[in-house]
């Protein structure tokens, strides 16, 4: 079996509706209890007072922000190679959510940024490149809207993605090829595996990791299933009117 | 029941509500068209059927 008999429409619809129940409701509960242990059950940090509770909302945020970008890379490379229409439309769907967690990364990372830096945002490589990875999904959606013909919608838009994984990278990494700004390096690098973090802190930001990571697998499920038979909804009404 | 969050109260209790109002928002919006376009499709599917017979 081949990973590309789930480009059909019918058989990706198939496969992934007994699937999306059960991952939306692990993704639920993972946010329920790492936020509720975030919040309730863990302590103030010496130096950022009770602000660390921030932490279970911004990184998760902020990691599934850069992801998603990374998701809808991948697959418009796919529609552009193989031109399937289901990795077009996942790509579409995907947006809405990455854009909701850029906002959730931003807001929380300004909020943060008032009592701890004493401003609520400032031009650092990472807060700038994250601003304009939000405005690049902003011109994404704006450019799926405004392009009729579906096919060339999906090439404009999966070159508009290629240009701006630049900024998703930056977002990352600006940390690391500046160094420079206000905003610190990672506190749980995964290539050497030596956290700064406490395990106190670390376990109910690992589960809303989880819970975030998951929550943007089910809706980018659910989404890209609406796009299919929104596809199929025009197909059918284009024939009937013929 | 809430913990003492000392002088950062606010900060800390707007991020957690913007951020789940954010979240609960688009899982409801996804939801909501999913189901509106599905019951779409069923309608317009039912309506070539019987254009069909």
């Amino acid at each position: 079996m081949s990973i590309w008999e789930y480009a059909n429409p019918k058989k990706f619809i198939a496969t992934t509706t007994p699937l999306v129940p059960w991952v939306l409701g692990v993704a639920i509960a993972c946010l329920v209890v790492g936020l509720v242990w975030g919040f309730f059950l863990t302590p103030d940090d010496f130096r950022q007072g009770s602000t660390v509770k921030i932490i279970y909302l911004h990184v998760p945020a902020a990691l599934m922000a850069i992801n998603a970008w990374f998701m809808m890379l991948a697959m418009s490379l796919i529609w552009l190679v193989r031109r399937h229409h289901v990795s077009a439309l996942a790509a579409r769907a995907a947006a809405p959510v990455g854009i909701v967690m850029t906002l959730i990364a931003l807001i929380t990372g300004a909020i943060w940024g008032q009592p701890m830096w004493g401003t609520w945002w400032a031009w650092d490589p990472r807060l700038t490149s994250f601003l304009i990875l939000f405005l690049f999904y902003l011109g994404y959606m704006a450019l799926w809207e405004a392009i009729e013909d579906p096919d060339t919608a999906a090439d404009l838009t999966s070159v508009l993605c290629i240009v701006g994984s630049v900024f998703a990278v930056l977002s990352r990494y600006a940390v690391n090829f500046w160094n420079q700004g206000l905003h610190q390096g990672t506190s749980i690098p995964v290539a050497t595996g030596e956290r700064t973090i406490s395990d106190v802190f670390f376990v109910p930001l690992l589960i809303c990791m989880v819970g975030f990571g998951l929550l943007f697998l089910a809706l980018v499920l659910i989404r890209t299933q609406t796009e299919i038979r929104v596809r199929r909804i025009r197909a059918l009404e284009i024939r009937m009117r013929s | 029941m809430i913990p003492d969050l000392g002088n950062y109260a606010v900060e800390v209790m707007s991020a957690y509500v913007l951020s789940i109002l954010l979240l609960v928002a688009i899982v409801a919006v996804s939801l909501r068209r999913g189901r509106k376009v599905r019951g779409q499709l069923v309608k317009i599917e039912a309506r070539k059927e019987s254009a069909n017979v």
